[in-house]
């Protein structure tokens, strides 16, 4: 399946900037179901791992408190053009996503 | 003669670990009780150990002052504080308030923005883990519409 992660990049000198947009219900467990009145079970990503050239540069822990379709920003050191750069989910039904993405 | 024979084995035993577990402890260290904990103080403690952090003007809590939607609150920190571990988001009223922790590896820069749920008008805490201790700064929020946290 295709990854329904968006990723944008801007490399200024050796530093990137990542923009990530990750689609996701993050259902906390309290919602109730608008047509049956049942509890919607708690769902959500648990963590994000943020890689270049397979180096961890941020792990982001997740309660149910981040919006829905998380979104992160965030910038990192030591960066060049041609390099990887990988973002990974899981979450607490052990869903996942990833996506690479080539910094320029 | 035999002693140094099993240090030795030990040694290498931990050091063939070591080279396995940071991949394995990234996957699995997911802060379960420090996320699911009903209580900020108890959540900080589970996090990071202690729940007591020295208030520092060196970090920068960027929050809307009226949140008009407590769905989506758009939530920036940055710090000018050195050697930074870790930062954590901590909304007091929320059911669950231990919102997010971002860990931060040498490369990182301490600054990330992220949107967050606030069930209710209340004390957002943001809270910058160094090598050297456990600093915090806080903003009161405004919710007029509370989003399901």
């Amino acid at each position: 399946m295709a990854s329904k992660i968006k990723i944008k990049t801007r490399l200024s000198d050796d530093v990137a900037e990542v923009k990530s947009l990750m689609l996701h219900p993050m259902e906390t467990g309290a919602r109730k179901d608008p047509d049956t009145g049942e509890l919607v079970p708690r769902h959500h990503i648990t963590q994000l791992i943020f890689t270049n050239n397979g180096d961890a540069v941020m792990v982001a822990n997740f309660s149910t408190a981040v919006s829905k379709n998380p979104y992160i920003n965030f910038s990192f050191r030591g960066a060049k053009a041609g390099d990887t750069l990988k973002v990974s989910w899981v979450d607490t039904r052990g869903g996942s996503d990833e996506l690479e993405t080539v910094l320029s | 003669m035999q002693a140094t024979r099993r240090i030795l084995l030990k040694a290498g035993a931990a050091l063939a670990l070591l080279t396995v577990l940071p991949r394995a402890l990234l996957a699995a260290a997911w802060p379960q009780k420090a996320f699911l904990s009903t209580d900020g103080r108890q959540a900080l403690t589970a996090l990071l150990g202690t729940d007591q952090t020295i208030p520092s003007n060196q970090i920068t809590l960027k929050l809307p002052e009226i949140a008009e939607n407590g769905a989506v609150v758009p939530v920036t920190i940055r710090t000018t504080l050195e050697n930074v571990e870790s930062i954590s988001v901590v909304v007091e009223n929320n059911p669950r308030p231990l919102v997010v922790n971002f860990e931060l590896m040498s490369r990182a820069l301490p600054e990330v923005s992220t949107r967050i749920k606030m069930a209710d008008t209340t004390r957002v805490l943001a809270v910058v883990k160094t090598d050297t201790g456990i600093y915090s700064t806080s903003k009161h929020v405004k919710v007029t519409l509370g989003g399901c946290a």
